[in-house]
């Protein structure tokens, strides 16, 4: 009997290896990737294990961490002014993740960043607790809270950029209706799960969670005009803003039998580029777009940021300026009209490059990366993205915008003793205009020291009227309250 | 028993019979480190989970050292000669199994569950019962060859048993598989474990009488012995009844265990190749069948196949009527977490697992906690545990016994296969406990008993024997085997 007894050892051994080698498989071959598996608890369970970083405004938190009773998590995020800073910040929800800056700089706000590994081998040997490291933003709190208290003073939907226009630092960046993160950062299944579905979209029309700033495009509307212009200036179609344009009135589109209306009755016949900008004439910068074509107002559309998508760090959509158009439609296009859409953040990089003479620089909101004892780990230099138009083409853009503010549609941002220079819209959407209109303003502020800040504040509501009024009316006081915002925490 | 006086003399690779050193003082150096092991462990939990020593360190190593002490002193008293490698692997097992135990009991999301109780000490309680039946096996079974008279009553103790769970008023069935019985007062039970050494018994006595049979009345066909249609009987029945313990106890590991450790011995007795292709052709065809029609098998081989979709089903009402289980996904994950070298004892979180954390799924916190190079110790440890009971058969000088310790160390090695093949996500998932480590009164207790079987065996065969009185007849009563 023993020749089939040390067989059945031999199978007995087979069995142990079997083992050993799938041991073997999934405790060292597979074990980076379930480690790291979005759905294993023990990533969140560490992400949470130790208090998080934090997000720092002009030196003070946005946001904090603090302790739990839960039995897996021992930390939870918490918010100051949650609401405000939301298209920040993001969430970082036990239950639900995160997304944008929490997402984002995940590694050195857990501690788990490459970059902190030395910093946490010394906390380890000296007996401290792992701690997370720190995003320090671009943010500027006084020009956020102005930009954040105006959408919510006017009550609709809405939202507003603004950029160092020298730097391309993001200063505000808001978005109504909002979120507080806080109000699902935990995991409970009764007030963190019901405070998060009442926020998605099929429950929630107004999409408080749309960080509108940067993911949602709006046709700018007559805001696009700015850019009509610096096409026509760049492109030598017209060379100064006191020249007459040849415009006829009424113009007709190429290619169609439509005229193109203007707003009112306003003195457009052979307009100066400075008079159309102010009384904002979609005859004359219609007729510029088409004359220039497509292709030429794409590229300088491109130069201002249109078409890609940006990481501030956080993701902005792309803005739209079609490839394929006919006259016609460059026209509409040329207007703020048809498929042109754009982010508030890409309509503040517009004014931001003609605030500086030309140079549109990246915008970005994270200044710099600490380690818990406030080290620098990595700092961004501002950094030059495009050059959409020359100095003096810049100059004359400004001279003509400064005017609008000065004695034109946008005189509600009038600031005492600080050049200004912005340009309002109203862009009809949905089909045959029918839903409700975007009140739009671009601008800028214009100091001794250059320009301290740009602008873009976006609102849509049943209130505007068609009229250019409604950008000036509604969205002006607002890019104002950003700017004096802004020029006094310089002071 | 004629054939038994004169295989010592042909069995020269095996252990020699004359003057083998008892190698009981080796068996107690190694019992020290299958104590102070465990015991480091335990300090180890208590430091990593709480910063301080456990209050019950003493308390439990003082046990842990009783219940190795008093079987090695029953061991050198009533078995003297007996493997000594045995009880300490079985002691250092059952230690690491209640450190681990322990170490889950202290796990707050645990506890939160309804069901909580706290289950070391009960380990250590049924860990206490289980030497006890060691010691009195060492005892009262003087000679494992007196189990030969019990051959037809174990058969039956060993159908009671399996049919039990399936009795209304005893029956307790527990997520799907119906294993389990109620003792009320005291708890459940899993006569599983016990019909195991039972059938053992029976499997043993039955082909010591039948093995000529049906080793040698067969016919020759490609290569294979065909046994005749009379002789396929007995293998027949075992197939049958496990066929009905996975259709009415939806219970694959305990059916796959008993038929494979049938075949095991069928195929010891008879040295027929054919046996084992005719075995695992009826398995095949047997497990194929059920799962056909069984929900609760099909369930398991497609967690097993995609645990990740499993996940996701369980996470989300689909409303199929079948219950999903993340549990082989969790575990997965828990040995993935644990990497290499784990993340040391206390500081793993593999008590997501949840229900049965601390039994089925046990070594999956060896495997977060210890890491790689801690489950393969284990596994290692299994591995000697199986091959010094397949040395015993080699060694034992009776065909009972060979095929006694055979079917025990051969059932022992299929079990430790599926459970931690099914944990480990190599084979599909079914409800069995790690002998000796995992929670639960009826494993530890049978499992014990089983080495005690082991070491009375292993007694008998490496203790010298007699010297063979002179026989003057010897020339004319050669023994010629059938």
């Amino acid at each position: 009997m023993n020749k089939p007894l040390r067989r059945i050892a031999i199978f007995c051994g087979l069995l142990v290896l079997a083992l050993l080698v799938r041991d073997n498989w999934i405790q060292y071959v597979q074990a980076d990737e379930l480690r790291s598996d979005k759905n294993n608890r023990r990533v969140t369970i560490e992400r949470y294990g130790t208090p998080r970083g934090n997000i720092i405004v002009d030196g003070k938190a946005i946001t904090g961490s603090k302790e739990t009773s839960g039995t897996d998590f021992k930390f939870k995020r918490t918010y100051t002014n949650g609401p405000m800073w939301a298209p920040v910040t993001g969430y970082a929800s036990q239950a639900f993740g995160a997304n944008q800056l929490e997402s984002i700089e995940d590694g050195i706000l857990t501690g788990n960043d490459d970059r902190l590994f030395f910093r946490n081998t010394l906390d380890m040997l000296t007996g401290k607790e792992k701690e997370g490291g720190n995003v320090v933003t671009t943010l500027n709190a006084a020009a956020q809270k102005a930009a954040f208290e105006g959408l919510k003073a006017q009550g609709g939907k809405g939202a507003v950029a603004a950029i160092e226009p020298s730097t391309g630092k993001i200063l505000a960046l808001a978005s109504y209706p909002s979120y507080d993160p806080s109000s699902f950062a935990g995991n409970s299944t009764t007030t963190d799960t019901d405070a998060w579905q009442k926020l998605q979209k099929k429950v929630n029309p107004d999409d408080p969670m749309l960080n509108r700033a940067l993911r949602e495009v709006y046709p700018p509307g007559s805001t696009f005009k700015v850019v009509t212009a610096a096409a026509a200036l760049e492109n030598g179609l017209y060379t100064d803003a006191d020249g007459k344009t040849k415009t006829p009135l009424p113009w007709t589109m190429p290619g169609t039998t439509t005229v193109l209306k203007n707003e009112g009755n306003i003195p457009c016949k052979n307009a100066t580029l400075r008079v159309a900008l102010q009384y904002s004439c979609n005859t004359v910068f219609g007729k510029i777009g088409s004359d220039l074509g497509n292709d030429k107002m794409l590229e300088e559309a491109k130069k201002f940021g249109f078409t890609e998508e940006l990481y501030t760090p956080t993701r902005t959509s792309a803005s739209v300026f079609s490839d394929d158009m006919n006259p016609s439609e460059t026209a509409l296009s040329s207007i703020g009209q048809f498929n042109t859409a754009a982010t508030p953040l890409q309509m503040a990089m517009v004014a931001s490059a003609v605030a500086n003479n030309g140079t549109l620089m990246k915008p970005y909101m994270v200044d710099e990366l600490q380690t818990n004892n406030l080290d620098a780990l990595e700092r961004t230099t501002p950094e030059e993205m495009s050059k959409p138009l020359s100095a003096e083409n810049a100059q004359i853009l400004q001279s003509m915008m400064e005017t609008v503010v000065g004695d034109g549609t946008g005189k509600n941002a009038q600031i005492d003793g600080v050049k200004v220079g912005g340009k309002t819209g109203t862009a009809q959407h949905g089909v045959d205009n029918s839903e409700n209109p975007y009140a739009w303003f671009i601008s800028y502020a214009k100091t001794d020291n250059g320009s301290p800040v740009a602008v873009a504040v976006v609102i849509e509501d049943d209130n505007a009227v068609r009229d250019d009024i409604s950008g000036g009316g509604l969205a002006a006081p607002i890019a104002k309250s950003v700017m004096e915002a802004v020029i006094n925490s310089k002071k | 028993m004629s054939s038994t006086t004169n295989s010592p003399t042909h069995h020269t690779s095996t252990i020699g019979a004359i003057g083998a050193p008892s190698r009981r003082n080796t068996e107690l150096a190694l019992l020290l480190f299958a104590v102070v092991i465990p015991v480091f462990a335990y300090a180890n939990v208590g430091l990593a989970i709480n910063d301080q020593v456990p209050a019950g360190l003493l308390g439990y190593g003082i046990g842990l050292g009783l219940l190795a002490g008093i079987g090695h002193l029953a061991v050198r008293k009533f078995a003297p000669y007996a493997d000594p490698l045995m009880l300490p692997l079985a002691t250092l097992l059952n230690g690491l199994g209640l450190v681990v135990i322990w170490r889950l009991d202290q796990s707050e999301k645990l506890q939160a569950s309804k069901t909580f109780v706290e289950a070391a000490p009960r380990q250590l309680l049924y860990s206490a019962m289980g030497v006890a039946l060691l010691v009195a096996v060492l005892i009262f079974l003087k000679d494992h060859r007196v189990l030969q008279r019990y051959t037809y009553i174990s058969m039956a103790a060993a159908l009671f048993l399996l049919v039990m769970p399936l009795i209304p008023g005893l029956s307790a069935p527990t997520y799907g598989a119906k294993i389990w019985i109620k003792i009320p007062g005291l708890g459940t039970l899993q006569p599983g474990e016990f019909a195991k050494i039972a059938l053992a018994v029976f499997f043993a006595g039955y082909l010591m009488v039948k093995r000529d049979a049906l080793a040698l009345a067969s016919r020759r066909f490609m290569g294979l012995y065909l046994p005749r249609g009379r002789d396929l009987g007995p293998i027949l029945v075992v197939w049958v009844m496990s066929i009905l313990i996975l259709v009415f106890e939806t219970d694959l590991g305990t059916s796959l265990l008993f038929f494979g450790m049938f075949v095991i011995m069928l195929y010891v007795a008879t040295e027929r190749t054919s046996w084992i292709v005719f075995g695992l052709l009826m398995s095949a065809v047997g497990a194929v069948g059920v799962a056909s029609f069984e929900s609760h098998i099909q369930t398991r081989v497609s967690a097993w196949l995609d645990p990740m979709r499993e996940y996701t089903l369980s996470r989300t009402p689909n409303g199929d009527g079948l219950v999903h289980s993340e549990q082989a996904m969790q575990a997965l994950w828990a040995f993935g977490s644990g990497g290499t070298l784990g993340t040391g004892l206390g500081q793993g979180n593999s008590d997501l697992i949840g229900f049965a954390a601390n039994s089925d799924f046990i070594l999956a916190t060896f495997g977060e906690e210890l890491g790689l190079a801690g489950v393969m110790a284990i596994l290692l440890l299994y591995g000697l545990i199986v091959e010094r009971g397949v040395r015993t058969a080699l060694a034992a000088r009776d065909p009972f016994g060979k095929l006694l310790a055979v079917g025990l160390s051969g059932a022992f090695a299929l079990q430790v296969f599926v459970v931690a093949g099914g944990v480990m996500g190599l084979i599909p998932l079914t409800g069995m406990t790690l002998p000796f480590v995992a929670y639960g009164g009826s494993s530890v207790i049978a499992n014990w008993a089983l080495i005690g079987i082991l070491l009375r065996i292993s007694d008998t065969a490496r203790r010298p024997a007699p010297a063979p009185a002179p026989n003057p007849d010897a020339e004319m009563t050669q023994v010629v085997r059938p």
